[in-house]
């Protein structure tokens, strides 16, 4: 159970930066997803948490206390990374009692048994504990890396896109796991991943990284329906947000070189968006609808079915927009359509910044 | 399978144009090679295990008579061999263990961000590179009781290394991991080397200390490269001469391979000597035998 703040933490190799002045506060049995593309620096925070890095500068406080002269040890955090990084040439039971063996954590054996078997219930790995771990699948190598973190109850936990080495199926249902295991805990996660959908899934706040920045931290909710910014909005979704530059003029959104104007009436009112200001809407594919009546008429120019929905991208000129539809809408490649958007849903981004209106305050 | 590894010759080459087949120059490279080994190492192999069953002076013009087994026989029973293999026993252990732990720590040494890491190494390879017999003469002089650097440093006045009975074999053993640990610590920092740097990563987390994870993790993966350098390092030790023969004359320093030189070219006892030969090889083989069973056990785990 910890508390971990980061403040303004800089992180340089060499002349690349890796990190700058980061700010972090990740609440006591939190599930923290931080979220960013490959080099954004998720690892190196994660790293520097965990004591395996020094920050070149700012602090690391678990629970309010600064540990920048802990080691890894001292710090009592458990670090689950992608390569599994089981030890080899040892069994499955091996491996998850190797945190509990050395003299000076002073547990019995008996307690050490009972601690296994638990963890190997709970990761349903009872079968494999005989096992050598290069006999071991990727699934299988990456619960047992799991819960040689959990056998120690250690104050904090750190992954390290423990699931991005994984298929499709198993990656789905280790997310619950690990979702239903984090909540039966209650213990704080920090949890790195460049997946989305895992964010989105698992997290009880989210923060998005980008070049070593913070740039919005918030709940899955806040960060899906009110990006701070164009980045947030591009790389938070699938698909992700439309955006489309234009301004307002007479309370209409008029897009400029695509030539096509919406009406923006009663949309999403805020106080620095002023006529002629140039703007770029942002829209989710889900509240862009097609009906016979619309405004702007555009071509198919794709359709993805997905079972429930299917993905339409819409052409218009020679810019193309994403619209989610009910699976049972019948269009073809090619065929005309007519579009409209849900005013009330447009986020509004300035276009020199790239920063949300409403959070430019 | 050896002519699909084979590459066919170019059909423009010179050798192509003399009319040479791959066979042809196949056959040019291998056969001088295995008529040297046929000359120089089977034939004599076989011809002194003959040798071995008779009573063969190269001495004395006598032709050479039929014994059977009388040479084993005796050999076997005799103590003063069986005292010359207990030094050599003894020898082996010593310089080993100690090259071993010489070479592994220094290698643990190395095996980290230090400057000058590369020069450095080269530096300690150096001694391995030198002559035995060499290595031997300039180490006489500095074990010499008079005036060698090794007693005027360590201050032990007129200390006798190699005069001494008791001091001899260790002085021969103490020259010996000097030139041979830079090998155990070249394999072992290729063994160290290999090591994942992940997997410490993970023991830090695992709040193992560094004696745990120094046993549990770094000793396992680097055992079986290091099991390697102390079989050839074993073998070596079995049958070394130069080193003890130019160092020291004592009884107590006679290991196998100087009794059995004084027995063939001294005593031209060589029906005897070939016999004892033979002996030594056996218990070389049965020796490096078992070790690489427990190497492919220590590898399968």
């Amino acid at each position: 159970m910890a508390h971990i703040q980061l403040k303004n933490v800089s992180k340089t190799f060499g002349n690349h930066t890796a990190l700058t002045g980061l700010n972090l506060d990740i609440a006591d049995g939190e599930f923290f997803v931080l979220l960013g593309e490959t080099g954004a620096g998720k690892t190196t925070t994660l790293r520097m948490i965990a004591g395996l890095e020094k920050p070149s500068e700012g602090q690391v406080f678990i629970d309010g206390v600064d540990v920048a002269d802990w080691g890894a040890a001292e710090r009592d955090v458990a670090l689950v990374l992608q390569q599994y990084s089981l030890y080899p040439r040892y069994t499955v039971r091996e491996n998850l009692e190797f945190p509990l063996k050395p003299k000076i954590r002073r547990i019995e054996p008996d307690e050490i048994k009972a601690r296994v078997d638990r963890v190997a219930r709970t990761l349903r790995i009872e079968h494999l504990l005989d096992r050598k771990t290069d006999r071991l699948s990727g699934g299988e190598m990456q619960r047992v890396s799991i819960g040689r973190a959990i056998v120690r109850k250690p104050r904090v936990f750190l992954m390290d896109e423990p699931l991005s080495a994984l298929d499709a199926k198993l990656r789905e249902a280790l997310r619950t796991e690990l979702k239903n295991i984090q909540m039966n805990l209650g213990q704080t996660f920090l949890f790195v991943t460049h997946d989305q959908v895992e964010a989105m899934s698992m997290g009880d706040k989210v923060g998005v990284l980008n070049h070593g920045r913070i740039v919005q931290t918030g709940t899955p909710y806040e960060i899906y329906n009110n990006p701070r910014d164009t980045y947030v909005a591009s790389f938070v979704g699938s698909p992700p947000m439309n955006l489309i530059d234009g301004k307002l003029v007479n309370g209409r959104a008029v897009m400029a070189p695509l030539n096509f104007e919406l009406p923006f009436a009663g949309g999403a009112k805020t106080s620095g968006a002023t006529d002629g200001r140039p703007l770029v809407f942002g829209i989710r594919p889900e509240d862009v609808y097609l009906e016979s009546g619309a405004p702007v008429e555009a071509r198919v120019h794709d359709v993805e079915n997905h079972g429930v929905e299917k993905i339409l991208t819409l052409r218009v000129g020679d810019a193309m927009l994403r619209a989610t539809v009910p699976a049972r809408t019948d269009v073809e490649i090619e065929q005309p359509v007519r579009f409209a958007w849900d005013p009330d849903k447009v986020v509004l981004f300035d276009k020199a910044s790239g920063i949300s209106l409403r959070h430019a305050g | 399978m050896a002519t699909a590894v084979m590459t066919t010759l170019d059909p423009k080459s010179r050798s192509a144009a003399r009319g040479m087949s791959d066979l042809t120059i196949r056959n040019l490279f291998i056969i001088p090679t295995i008529v040297f080994l046929i000359v120089f190492n089977i034939f004599p192999l076989i011809y002194s295990l003959g040798y071995s069953f008779t009573d063969f002076r190269a001495s004395s013009p006598a032709a050479a008579n039929f014994v059977g087994l009388q040479n084993y026989r005796e050999l076997l029973n005799d103590p003063f061999i069986w005292s010359n293999f207990a030094i050599t026993a003894k020898y082996v252990i010593v310089s080993v263990v100690g090259q071993v732990i010489v070479g592994f720590g220094v290698a643990l040494l190395l095996n980290r961000d230090i400057p000058l890491k590369g020069l450095l190494t080269t530096l300690l390879l150096l001694p391995m590179m030198l002559s035995m017999a060499v290595v031997g003469l300039f180490w006489k002089l500095l074990y010499d009781p008079s005036f060698g650097i090794i007693n005027y440093t360590l201050g032990l006045g007129s200390f006798e290394w190699l005069s001494n009975p008791d001091m001899a074999l260790y002085a021969v053993a103490i020259t010996d991991i000097w030139m041979w640990s830079p090998f155990v610590m070249l394999l072992s920092l290729a063994g160290l080397s290999a090591v994942p740097k992940h997997l410490y990563e993970a023991a830090a987390i695992d709040r193992a200390g560094s004696f745990y994870t120094f046993f549990r993790i770094t000793l396992p993966l680097v055992a079986p490269i290091l099991m390697i350098a102390i079989i050839f390092r074993t073998m070596e030790a079995f049958k070394t001469f130069d080193l003890a023969y130019i160092l020291t004359s004592q009884p107590t320093t006679e290991v196998i391979s100087i009794r059995l030189y004084k027995m063939a070219f001294q005593e031209w006892q060589t029906g005897r000597s070939c016999a004892l030969a033979y002996i030594v090889l056996i218990m070389i083989l049965a020796i490096t035998n078992i070790y690489v069973k427990y190497l492919n056990k220590v590898k399968e785990r």
